[in-house]
């Protein structure tokens, strides 16, 4: 297919496809991979463009993944179509916006049952920003509940786009594939682009390769690139030669000669580490570089910090090893070494968001095999102290003395939540329990409203989205984007256990849900502490006063009063298991605590 | 000079199995309980050539429930025995019997089998405490077969009961040991319902098997059958412990009772790590620091000792223990007896002082008055008994 490479850049569509999670993005971007015949379906793994194993599980996108396809239009001729798929979690909305950028046009996929979501407006609102031009697509329809006139006349409504005319398909059946297709070809623009000028090429993603080095993901704005040329990252200003250039075959990399204005594909350079090659940054050529930067690069920052430790303190070294390796692929992973008194030695890691630190938290125990612990996840502070000085916090501990901090702010987002009007009152309520400033509420249509809300990005990070689920059985949807900081009351919560306090369990709250939390976290603590010799209190402090306390009793009896005979391996694995049980606790002065307590204590859920 | 060794024999069948129970036993029609005495036999009769340095001088018949042979059945294992192992003139000979299943019959053909001491499995004195166990006899069932017993002349005999089980109260209890002691047995087994995984039992009480063995039974709310709570079964064990000792009745395990010179010797095989061979489904040996198990599957057993050279050579498997294994049994095993582990006695076996290896260990416990170390021997103290999973588990290296 190399001819295809010089092919007349009216003949190229560079687009994505965009929707509310389960809507059937992945699987409509299988159909389209599969009917445009670059895999047979023997070798279709379901959702080519998922390959983590995580991202299967999930049924989720993670990173974003590109694919060029090349369909025979109805006009006979030969397109090459290139779809980038973008990740589909509020956690790495940067990410989206890349890719979005790297785009002409979107396929806006709705569910035929359930209609539009917070979601699809938040990312027709995205594509629309990036001057995408977005057809949508209406899926599932063979599904008994789907109701595809009403969600066309939604949409025309609601987002004001054209719907009279949109392909009615089933992803997971194939039907309607074709007119999506074609539609791709009519609606979508060619890219536009001077193949002579000078280089500019948008990175929407890369990835580490151990052969390789780092594989640039990017769409070629201007100009073009070949093995030799001398290419400069803009922002990074980082500088490597080209060894190749190259498209994206369905879960393969193709090279070519060259990539030219209006493509889609790779560029290596044996690039050691991702960090050189961030997301948004634009690639130029060094001998002869472009005017300016392409627009919208931002250093993307972690929202959520927590720290991670080695269940068995000797794996310090694997876990670093591991962190290191993950930070190749995952320029905003953050992490550095701490100490705790009550975990010994691990590392305070930064992540997007709760999804992404699970993600990594998974990774590090399948990938790497590590048992780890987890803290409570946190945002960041900023605590301005009588000095003068601004701290950002990422570590509970860390907090400086009372005396010393004239004020703190957290960070605050902004969330939309789409609900139907029999839950709006339950959720209005759960977005009050939890600091929320309400802003707006509009009626879409009679029966969903469209609730705004700033919320403190803390009371969100743990359990909101389940929440939310579970009072409105399923079917309010949610996003949100960080507005900015705002002063608030915030206090240190500290947890006592046997009258000493221990580190790793600390968090700040804000001083009106102290108590509440407080009594929470004992009762909790009291449920995952297992009896000892001794009876044990365990209490919540703020500022050194005990605002609540719970009691482990001692424990009576343990005793194998049981006849076993001559066969003594049950005996032996009981011991054992409890021996095993011993080692899984860290001990904290005289008390041993599970490793699970310390994440157990996360989910503080609110029934 | 010959070695010492017990000899158990396991008898798989049961009339009905016990709700409770996770032993290797179940429901059997006679011909199957035939076949598998002759394989028994046979077992028997092809391993003691491995044995003829030894003399048995204990041997044990349990289950399942050995007093559903028939009387011909027992004469002819026993005689097996006699024939193929030398045994002690004053071995201790002991068969496990079900209240309900001994007839006169049964018990002349023991006799005369050589069996001296009979452990009889009562478990409750209450009739609906045993109706909840499933266990297939009442009280006064129990009674008559005790009688016989005694009327046949047996003078050595165990009497099975326990603790902490569904419904039970300390008021009931303390009848049921009232009523056992006035029968005045030689011995005393008083252990604890351990829900075990797998069992109905386990399945209706959701057994939260920790192994801690503190099951979080405060939820469990059961109008008259549910288990008595953490201290009411601590409460139980002292009064067990209490009420035994003023009858005469010594500890010296920590669920066996026995009046002076009446301690069960083949139990003590077993935790002073003494020379055993267990013949029969899935019995357990122990013999020149080898340990090992018979298979577990009926048919597979049949199949192999369907003839006397079923089995060429030893039916042994498994590692010869290592050294730390060894230390750690005699250790976890030896402190389950109240006299505890001889110091000189470990510095003989292993050729240095337990202090090297457990210094910490008994230490610690020591010093929480768990373990008491004085005249050369380290125990477990009432209180280390109670908690005595927690200590023993230390002592796995």
């Amino acid at each position: 297919m190399t001819e295809m490479t010089y092919m007349d850049r009216s003949r190229i569509r560079n687009f994505c496809i965009i929707a509310h999670i389960d809507h059937g993005k992945s699987t409509l971007a299988d159909r389209i991979i599969e009917k445009t015949g670059l895999l047979t379906e023997r070798e279709m793994q379901a959702q080519v463009l998922d390959n983590m194993e995580l991202e299967r599980e999930r049924g989720i996108t993670i990173k974003s993944q590109a694919v060029r396809i090349v369909y025979r239009a109805r006009d006979d001729k030969e397109y090459i179509l290139n779809l980038i798929d973008t990740p589909g979690h509020v956690d790495f909305n940067y990410e989206v916006s890349r890719s979005l950028a790297a785009c002409d046009g979107a396929v806006l996929v709705v569910d035929a049952a359930q209609g539009i979501e917070a979601q699809t407006l938040a990312n027709v609102y995205l594509a629309l920003d990036h001057d995408l031009d977005v057809f949508p697509v209406i899926n599932k329809i063979d599904l008994p509940s789907a109701r595809p006139e009403w969600v066309k006349e939604e949409i025309e409504d609601v987002i004001g786009l054209e719907a009279q005319d949109a392909p009615l398909i089933s992803a997971k059946n194939g039907i309607g594939i074709e007119e999506v297709l074609e539609q791709i070809v009519t609606k979508i623009p060619a890219p536009q682009g001077d193949p002579q000028a000078p280089l500019s090429a948008l990175i929407f993603d890369s990835l580490y390769d151990s052969y390789k080095g780092v594989i640039i993901f990017c769409r070629i704005m201007d100009g073009t690139v070949r093995r030799g040329s001398n290419i400069l990252m803009m922002a990074t200003q980082a500088r490597a030669e080209v060894v190749e250039v190259g498209y994206f075959g369905a879960g393969q990399f193709i090279p070519c000669e060259e990539l030219s204005a209006g493509m889609v594909g790779y560029i290596t350079a044996s690039i050691k580490n991702v960090k050189d090659t961030m997301v948004g940054d634009t690639v130029t050529d060094a001998d002869g570089p472009c005017a300016q930067p392409l627009p919208g690069y931002k250093e993307v920052t972690p929202m959520v910090y927590c720290g991670m430790y080695p269940a068995d303190g000797a794996k310090y070294p694997d876990l670093r090893d591991a962190l290191e390796k993950l930070q190749l692929n995952d320029a905003s992973l953050r992490y550095e070494a701490e100490t705790s008194i009550a975990l010994g030695f691990g590392f305070r890691c930064g992540f997007l968001g709760l999804l992404h630190l699970e993600i990594i938290q998974e990774r590090l125990e399948r990938e790497y095999n590590l048992d780890l612990v987890t803290t409570a996840p946190s945002v960041i502070y900023k605590v301005y102290k009588t000095n003068g000085e601004v701290l950002e916090l990422t570590n509970p501990s860390n907090l400086p003395e009372p005396t010393e901090i004239d004020y703190m702010e957290e960070p605050i987002v902004s969330a939309e939540i789409m609900v139907t009007k029999d839950f709006v009152g339950s959720i209005m309520e759960l977005c009050q329990e939890r600091r929320g400033r309400y802003i707006s509420m509009e009626y879409m249509e009679e029966t969903r409203a469209l609730l705004k809300y700033e919320l403190p990005l803390n009371e969100i990070i743990y359990d909101f989205f389940d929440a939310l689920k579970s009072r409105s059985r399923g079917y309010a949807s949610f996003d949100y984007e960080l507005k900015g900081y705002e002063r608030s009351e915030m206090v240190k919560l500290d947890i006592l256990i046997n009258k000493e306090e221990v580190d790793a369990l600390s968090f700040i709250v804000h001083s009106a849900s102290a108590y509440e939390r407080g009594r929470k976290m004992c009762e909790k603590l009291k449920e995952e502490i297992p009896r000892h010799l001794f009876e044990i209190p365990i209490q919540a402090a703020v500022g050194g006063k005990i605002i609540a306390r719970e009691t482990v009793k001692a424990m009576r009896k343990d005793v194998l009063a049981k006849c076993y005979g001559g066969d003594i391996t049950r005996k032996k694995k009981l011991l054992e298991k409890q021996k095993e049980g011993k080692k899984r606790m860290r001990q904290i002065g005289s008390v041993e605590i599970p490793q699970k307590a310390f994440m157990s204590v996360l989910k503080l859920d609110d029934k | 000079m010959e070695k010492k060794l017990g000899i158990y024999m396991h008898i798989p069948f049961c009339a009905r199995k016990c709700l409770y129970c996770d032993f290797l036993s179940m429901p059997a029609p006679r011909p199957l309980q035939a076949a598998y005495v002759r394989a028994l036999r046979n077992e028997m009769e092809s391993q003691a050539s491995f044995y003829r340095g030894y003399r048995a001088e204990t041997v044990f018949l349990g289950g399942g429930t050995p007093s559903l042979l028939s009387a011909a059945e027992i004469r002819a294992l026993f005689s097996c025995l006699h024939d193929c192992y030398r045994i002690a003139g004053d071995a201790e000979i002991t068969m496990e019997m079900n209240p309900g299943t001994v007839t006169g019959e049964m018990l002349a053909a023991c006799q005369s089998a050589g069996v001296n001491r009979i452990s009889l499995g009562l478990q409750s004195a209450q009739d609906e405490e045993l109706r909840r166990l499933g266990r297939i006899h009442t009280w006064e069932m129990f009674l008559q077969s005790y009688r016989l017993c005694r009327a046949y002349g047996f003078d050595n005999i165990n009497i099975d009961l326990m603790s902490a089980l569904p419904g039970q109260t300390l008021a009931s209890w303390r009848d049921t040991l009232e009523k056992t002691t006035a029968l005045t047995p030689e011995h005393i087994s008083a252990y604890s319902l351990i829900l075990e995984e797998g069992t109905p039992f386990y399945e209706t009480y959701g057994g939260e098997s920790t192994p801690a063995g503190s099951y979080e039974r405060e939820n469990t709310e059961r109008a008259g059958d549910a288990l008595p709570d953490e201290d009411t079964e601590r409460d139980m064990d002292d009064l067990t412990k209490r009420f035994l000792a003023e009858r005469g009745y010594a500890r010296y395990e920590i669920s066996n009772y026995a009046r002076k010179g009446k301690k069960c010797r083949h139990n003590c095989i077993y935790w002073t790590r003494g020379e055993y061979v267990g013949f029969g489904l899935g019995a357990a040996s122990l013999v020149a620091e080898k340990r090992w198990s018979n298979k577990r599957e009926m048919q597979a057993y049949l199949h192999r000792w369907e003839n006397p050279d079923g089995g060429q050579g030893r039916e042994e498997s498994g590692q010869r223990l290592s050294r730390k294994e060894q230390m750690e049994e005699t250790m976890y095993l030896g402190l389950r007896m109240t006299q505890g582990v001889s110091l000189v006695d470990f510095r003989r076996t292993f050729g240095c002082e337990m202090e090297e290896i457990y210094g910490e260990v008994l230490k610690r416990y020591t010093a929480m008055g768990l373990l008491r170390c004085a005249d050369g021997r380290v125990s477990l103290t009432d209180r280390g008994i109670e908690v005595s999973n927690y200590v023993l588990a230390d002592f796995l290296l």
